[in-house]
C-alpha cells in the first residue's frame, strides 16, 4: 500500500516536474511568470487527442505532433505577444501573459466545447505490469522514465552545448549577452520552444492518466507546477524537478493517509509556496536573482 | 511681486480643482437620484453593477496601477465580503431551510446584523486577510504576488466548497435580502473614489508611485516600501470586501462559482483599458467594459454571417476580451487615460512645468 502510493506520487510529481521546467527556464531568461504555460500544456494534450482521433495517427506519432505543435505555439506566443514588450515595464508583460492564457482557454472552449473528452489511451499503456511485487499500469512506469530521459536531454543541452551556454549566460546578464554578439531573441525563442515541448509531453501524460482532455485542464496544473518551480528554486532546472516531486508526493501521500483532507488537495501546493516564501524565498536549490541588484 | 502672483495663481488653481471635483460629485449624486426615479429596471440593474465595479476597479487600480504590484486577488476578497455580508443578512428563518448539504454550525444561525455593520465587517475582514498575506508575498519582489494571490483566489473557492456547514458548499447561499440599491452602490462608489484619490494624492500615495516607478530608488530615498505596498494592498482589499458585500445584497444569491478567476480578469481588463494608475481611467474603463459586455451579448448567440448560420458560441465574448487585452498591451499600453486624471485635462499645458 505504502509503496503503491510512492509510485503514484512519483508519477504525479514527474508530470508537475515536466511542466515546472518550462516555467523555471522562461523565468530564468525573461524574469516572466509565463501564465500561458499551463495552457500550452493543455494544447499539447488536445493535439495528441486530435492526432489520434481525427488523423488516426499511432500514439507515438501523435505525441511527436503534440511536441512540435506546442513548441511552435510557445515560440509564436513569444514572438507575437512577449517580444514587442521586452523594454516595457514588467507588469505589461505579465498582463499580456494573462491575456494569452485566457485567450487559449476560451478559444478552445468556444471551438471545441468545455466538456471533457475521453482520451484514447493505447492499450499497451494500460497493461498492468508487476514491478518489485507491485501491480501498476504501464503508464506509471513510463512517465518517470520519460521524465528522467527528457531531464537528462535538457541538462545535456544546457551544460554541454553552445546554445545551453547562451541560455545560461542570458539568465545571468541580458545586456552583456547582447554585447558578446549573441542574438538574445533567438535564445529566448529556443527556451520557449524547449519549455513548451516539455509541457506538451506533460499534457499528454496528464491526458493518459486521467483519460480525458478539456480546455481548463491547464489552469490548476499550471499553477501547481509554478508553485513547484518556486519551491525548488526558480531558475534552476534541478530545483523544478525536485519541487515537482515534492508537491506530487505530498498530494498523493496526504490524501492516501488522511482521506478527509481530499477536498483540499489543490491547496497544498499553495501552502508550500507560502511557507517557502516566508522562510526561504529563493527556494531549495534557488539562485538569488534579487541579490545581484543590491 | 512675481512670487505673490504665482502664489495667487496656485490658489486659484486649487480653487478650480475643488470646484471641478465638487461639481463632479454633485453631478453624480443628481444622476443617481434621476436614474433611480426615471430609468427602467434593467438599466438601473446595469447601473448598480457599474457602481459596484467602480468601487472594485478603483481599489484594484490602487494596488495594480498606482503601486505597480501585480495582484490577482480581487475574486478572493470579493468572495469573503460577499459571504460575510450574506451570512450576516440572511434571516435565521431563511437559514434554517437552505442548508441542504450539511447542518450549519450553531454560530452561523446566530449571526445577524444590519446592512452597515455587515458591509464594514466584510471590508475589515478582507483587509485583515490582506495584512496577513502581505508578510509572505512582499518578502519577494513583484511578480510572486501575482501567483500567490491567484492561488489564494483558488483556495478561497476550495474553502467555500468544502465548508458546507458555513457556506452551504457549491449550492451557495440564497435569499439574501436585497438591500443594495442605487443610493447604496452609487453613494459608496463616490466614497471609494474620494478615499482612493485622497490616498493617491497624499504622502502615502507618493510613496506608492515611487515603489511603482523604481523600487530601488525608493528604498534609497528612505521610503518604507513594505509599508507603502501593505497599505495599498489592505486598502484595496477593504473596498473589494465592501464591494463583495454590496454585490451579495444586489444579486440575493451567491455561490463559489461566481468568484472564479474570470471575475479578476474582468477587473484587470477594466483598469488596463482605462489606463493603469488613473482613477478616472478605472471609472471610464468600468463603463466601457460593463457596457461593452452587455452590448457584445450578441456574440454568444447564433449569428447570420453573410448568409452562413453559425451556432451559438457561449464564451465568444471572453475570446474577444482577451484579444482586446493583448491588443491594448501591445499597441496602446497607456489605455484611455494613461496615468492622467480628469483634473489634469483641465490644466493648461502651454505654461510648461507642473
Amino acid at each position: 500500500m505504502f509503496m503503491q502510493q510512492m509510485v503514484n506520487g512519483f508519477s504525479l510529481g514527474s508530470m508537475y516536474a515536466l511542466i515546472a521546467i518550462g516555467y523555471t527556464m522562461v523565468y530564468g531568461v525573461l524574469r516572466l511568470i509565463n501564465f500561458a504555460h499551463g495552457d500550452i500544456m493543455m494544447v499539447g494534450g488536445f493535439l495528441g487527442f486530435f492526432g489520434m482521433e481525427v488523423l488516426g495517427l499511432p500514439f507515438v506519432a501523435a505525441v511527436l505532433l503534440a511536441i512540435v505543435g506546442a513548441a511552435l505555439l510557445g515560440m509564436a506566443s513569444d514572438r507575437v505577444a512577449y517580444r514587442p514588450l521586452r523594454e516595457a515595464p514588467k507588469i505589461s508583460l505579465l498582463i499580456t501573459a494573462i491575456g494569452v492564457s485566457f485567450f487559449l482557454e476560451n478559444a478552445f472552449n468556444v471551438f471545441f466545447g468545455g466538456v471533457p473528452r475521453a482520451f484514447p489511451v493505447p492499450a499497451y499503456l494500460e497493461v498492468m505490469v508487476e514491478f518489485f511485487g507491485l501491480m501498476m499500469p504501464m503508464s506509471a512506469v513510463i512517465v518517470p522514465i520519460m521524465t528522467a530521459f527528457l531531464l537528462s536531454v535538457i541538462l545535456w543541452i544546457l551544460f554541454k552545448t553552445k546554445y545551453g551556454m547562451a541560455i545560461r549566460a542570458l539568465a545571468f546578464d541580458v545586456s552583456t549577452v547582447n554585447l558578446m554578439g549573441i542574438d538574445a531573441n533567438r535564445v529566448i525563442t529556443l527556451v520557449f520552444g524547449m519549455g513548451s515541448a516539455l509541457a506538451a509531453v506533460g499534457g499528454i501524460f496528464w491526458a493518459v492518466n486521467y483519460p480525458s482532455v478539456e480546455p481548463m485542464m491547464g489552469v490548476l496544473v499550471g499553477l501547481k507546477a509554478f508553485a513547484a518551480a518556486v519551491v525548488g528554486g526558480i531558475g534552476s532546472v534541478g530545483g523544478a524537478v525536485l519541487g515537482g516531486l515534492i508537491i506530487g508526493f505530498t498530494e498523493v501521500v496526504v490524501i492516501a493517509f488522511f482521506p478527509e483532507l481530499g477536498g483540499y488537495k489543490d491547496a497544498f501546493a499553495f501552502i508550500f509556496l507560502i511557507l517557502i516564501l516566508l522562510f526561504k524565498p529563493t527556494g531549495i536549490l534557488g539562485i538569488d536573482f534579487e541579490k545581484s541588484r543590491f | 511681486m512675481i512670487l505673490k502672483r504665482v502664489g495667487f495663481k496656485m490658489q486659484a488653481m486649487k480653487h478650480k480643482d475643488f470646484i471641478i471635483k465638487l461639481s463632479m460629485i454633485l453631478g453624480t449624486v443628481w444622476f443617481i437620484w434621476f436614474a433611480n426615479g426615471h430609468f427602467d429596471e434593467y438599466t438601473v440593474r446595469i447601473l448598480n453593477n457599474i457602481a459596484i465595479f467602480v468601487i472594485l476597479a478603483v481599489s484594484y487600480n490602487l494596488i495594480n496601477g498606482v503601486t505597480g504590484q501585480f495582484s490577482l486577488e480581487p475574486n478572493g476578497f470579493v468572495a469573503i465580503g460577499a459571504y460575510v455580508t450574506a451570512l450576516l443578512l440572511i434571516s435565521p428563518d431563511a437559514k434554517s431551510y437552505q442548508y441542504a448539504i450539511a447542518d450549519p454550525y450553531p454560530f452561523v444561525m446566530t449571526l445577524q446584523s444590519n446592512f452597515v455593520v455587515a458591509l464594514l465587517l466584510s471590508g475589515f475582514l478582507a483587509a485583515l486577510l490582506a495584512l496577513v498575506l502581505s508578510f509572505p508575498v512582499f518578502r519577494v519582489r513583484g511578480d510572486y504576488l501575482a501567483i500567490v494571490t491567484l492561488g489564494f483566489g483558488f483556495i478561497i473557492k476550495i474553502l467555500a466548497i468544502n465548508h458546507p456547514e458555513v457556506t452551504n458548499g457549491s449550492l451557495g447561499l440564497n435569499d439574501i435580502p436585497e438591500f443594495s440599491n442605487l443610493y447604496w452602490t452609487g453613494g459608496l462608489a463616490i466614497v471609494a473614489v474620494v478615499v482612493v484619490l485622497n490616498i493617491v494624492n497624499s504622502k502615502f500615495g507618493r510613496a506608492m508611485k515611487a515603489v511603482r516607478d523604481d523600487e530601488d530608488a525608493a528604498i534609497a530615498m528612505g521610503v518604507n516600501t513594505f509599508k507603502a505596498k501593505t497599505l495599498a494592498f489592505c486598502t484595496s482589499a477593504f473596498f473589494e470586501g465592501l464591494g463583495g458585500g454590496l454585490l451579495a445584497a444586489l444579486l440575493t444569491s451567491i455561490s463559489p462559482d461566481l468568484f472564479d478567476f474570470f471575475f479578476t480578469f474582468q477587473l484587470l481588463i477594466i483598469i488596463v483599458l482605462g489606463g493603469l494608475g488613473s482613477t478616472t481611467g478605472a471609472i471610464i474603463g468600468t463603463v466601457l467594459v460593463m457596457g461593452g459586455s452587455e452590448w457584445m451579448r450578441f456574440l454568444d448567440e447564433p449569428m447570420n454571417l453573410f448568409g452562413y448560420e453559425t451556432t451559438a458560441m457561449p464564451g465568444m465574448r471572453m475570446v474577444v476580451f482577451s484579444l482586446v487585452l493583448i491588443f491594448i498591451m501591445l499597441f496602446a499600453r497607456e489605455g484611455v487615460m494613461g496615468k492622467r486624471e480628469l483634473t489634469d485635462l483641465f490644466k493648461s499645458r502651454k505654461k510648461g512645468g507642473k
